[in-house]
């Protein structure tokens, strides 16, 4: 772990100032690479969860990810294998739960819940086996954006850009999938295969977001951009890109607060996030009940 | 009797087994290009199962079945299908143009390129049409989990019209609504299928709102099905003989016809339904 570094650091309200002052060490410059690999990842794929319903698997695989990390820790291996490891195989087992049918977004809510439990249980066997471990327990759950070496920005790099390769080449697929199943699976869309792979996207993203908002905080870059961007347009690209543009900004406007105050950057992220997301439910509550003095178009 | 390669869907004793149970055997039944078809039976007979069958969805257990001249699936890209369904979910941000807009290309790998191409003007010329054949262009623009139900249907229409189909398979398009709109929406269809010269084959609950524009009826039964013109299809008689029960068949003086008698579905067809 680095040294906490904002000694030095104060706010002084001169944007040009601040923002040197925020890159003047590589543990920074390296936190806003990997924030923004994140970002784009946890932007894309959230959209996608949101559109699909699939929050509750989403979110049972962001807890998958505790036990997965506190196991690595335990066994002296990067806690990222342990996310990775473990959110791809809980993912891998929610696609493998029997489905009802064909349709590739219902949530098999009893099963995922068994999941939920087992993996919580897991995570605190393997933090209480590795009792010197109690101050990497909170970054696990609420996240933490230090020490963040460049081996570490690869592998995210890595990851996120074959999550948006993917969605680049099955994208249209599917929002088709998604949208209307059946219709899709008659046009010859693999509906179940597609199902499979959104679930291991959203395995590896949970995955990525997890290390640094932490496991319990996942949401805020999963959930609230996407939900915020899909409140204020129906049109799919451009919720799409506004979703990637929300969570980009949260992303960078957390770390920066977070390295000018003593709390973590999973509390700025998700409170910036959240504020994202009331503003937009707002808007999109205002824009859908007409007033009484909105004159009739001309 | 037809050759069996002119008919837009031919089928010689066909059966489906799900589950290991059959849910219907020896079905005969032949649609003309063009025609308009009904599908009519009790809850659970194996209506969907049919259009199933037809896009190759279901398997045959036994007999044969060919559509536009192939095996059931080769040709689906000639088929405009509307599952039988529920309405959308409210909360489901996606406008009904795009919806649309999946069935022209939603099944294409890569994302197109950004800029106005020729082709994404093309795309967008063809919804619009489509779009505006089922007179929806007023609400297309709107969030498809708010519009009402029957629009919803008819922009669904629009989606399986898009790629302009040789055969159309509506799986209870009148469902969930109500009595003018089914009117309007069986108007609608008979226009597609006379205007653009699609075969149309449409499962119905009630024949009613379509019997003055179907040009056959198939009555599926436990037995196995019967096929002809409405008059000689849905009488006392036939229904009867189809069920093994006594049925009769009772015309309204405005022409509607009521089917009184027809046995119970049995009790596991209860859970059989979706819910959302
Ligand atoms: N996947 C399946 N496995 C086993 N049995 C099935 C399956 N799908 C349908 N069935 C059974 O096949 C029979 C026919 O179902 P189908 O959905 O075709 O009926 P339907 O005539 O369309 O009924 P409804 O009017 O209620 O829509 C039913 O008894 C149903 O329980
Ligand atoms: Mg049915």
């Amino acid at each position: 772990m680095v040294v906490v570094a904002d000694a030095g650091a104060r706010l002084t309200w001169n944007l040009v100032t601040d923002t040197r002052q925020l890159f003047a060490f590589h543990f920074m410059v390296n936190a806003f690479r990997a924030g923004t690999v994140v970002a784009v990842a946890a932007g894309a794929i959230g959209w996608f969860m949101v559109l699909r319903r699939q929050a509750f698997a989403g979110h049972t695989l962001a807890l998958v990810g505790f036990p997965g990390a506190a196991g690595a820790t335990w066994l002296g291996i990067g806690a990222a294998w342990g996310f990775f490891g473990f959110c791809s195989i809980a993912a891998l087992s929610i696609a493998a739960l029997p489905h009802r049918d064909a349709r590739g977004y219902s949530e098999q809510s009893a099963g995922i819940g068994v999941i939920q439990a087992f993996a919580l249980a897991c995570g605190f066997l393997f933090v209480s086996l590795y009792r010197g471990f109690l101050n990497g327990v909170n970054a696990l759950l609420f996240g933490s954006f230090l020490g963040i070496t460049d081996g570490q920005v690869l592998v995210l790099l890595v990851v996120g850009a074959v999550a948006l390769a993917v969605l680049v080449v099955a994208g249209r697929p599917l929002l088709f999938a998604s949208v209307d199943p059946g219709i899709a699976e008659a046009r010859g869309v693999p509906v179940r295969v597609l199902s499979l792979v959104f679930l291991l996207l959203l395995g590896l993203t949970v995955a990525e977001v997890s290390q640094i908002t932490g496991t319990l905080l996942v949401f805020a870059l999963l959930v609230m951009p996407a939900a915020a961007a899909q409140a204020l347009t129906a049109r799919p690209a451009s919720s799409l890109a506004l979703t990637v543009a929300i969570s980009l900004v949260v992303t960078w406007a957390g770390l920066g607060a977070a390295y000018y105050s003593p709390y973590p950057i999973g509390f700025f992220v998700t409170s910036f996030a959240f504020a994202v997301y009331a503003a937009a439910t707002a808007t999109a509550a205002v824009r859908r009940a007409p007033g009484p003095n909105i004159a009739p178009a001309p | 009797m037809r050759e069996a390669a002119r008919d837009a869907i031919h089928a010689r004793g066909a059966a489906v087994a799900l589950g290991g149970r059959t849910v219907w055997q020896g079905l005969d039944l032949a649609v003309g290009q063009g025609e308009f078809v009904a599908v009519l039976g009790p809850n659970g007979v194996g209506k969907s199962t049919l259009v199933k069958a037809i896009l190759g969805l279901v398997p045959l257990s036994a007999g044969a079945l060919s559509v536009l001249g192939g095996r059931p699936g080769e040709h689906n890209a000639g088929i405009g299908y509307l599952p039988q369904r529920r309405a959308f979910d409210a909360g489901l941000r996606v406008r009904g143009v795009d919806v649309v807009r999946l069935g022209l290309d939603g099944d294409r790998w890569g994302v197109p390129l950004p800029g106005r191409t020729r082709r994404r003007r093309d795309a967008d010329a063809r919804v619009a049409d489509v779009v505006n054949l089922v007179d929806a262009t007023a609400y297309a623009k709107r969030p498809i989990g708010e519009i009402s139900g029957g629009e919803q249907q008819r922009l669904l229409i629009a989606q399986a019209l898009v790629r302009r189909p040789r055969l159309l398979l509506l799986d209870e398009p009148l469902d969930s609504l109500d009595l003018p709109n089914q009117a309007a929406v069986a108007a609608l269809v008979s226009r597609i299928c006379h205007d653009e010269g699609v075969t149309v084959v449409m499962v119905a609950h009630d024949v009613n709102p379509i019997l003055p524009y179907v040009d056959d009826v198939v009555y599926l039964g436990p037995g196995g099905a019967v096929a002809g013109a409405p008059k000689q299809v849905i009488t006392s008689a036939t229904l009867t003989r189809l069920f093994g029960t006594p049925i009769e068949v009772l015309q309204a003086s405005d022409g509607r016809l009521v089917v009184v008698g027809q046995p119970e579905p049995p009790a596991y067809h209860a859970d059989r339904h979706e819910h959302p």
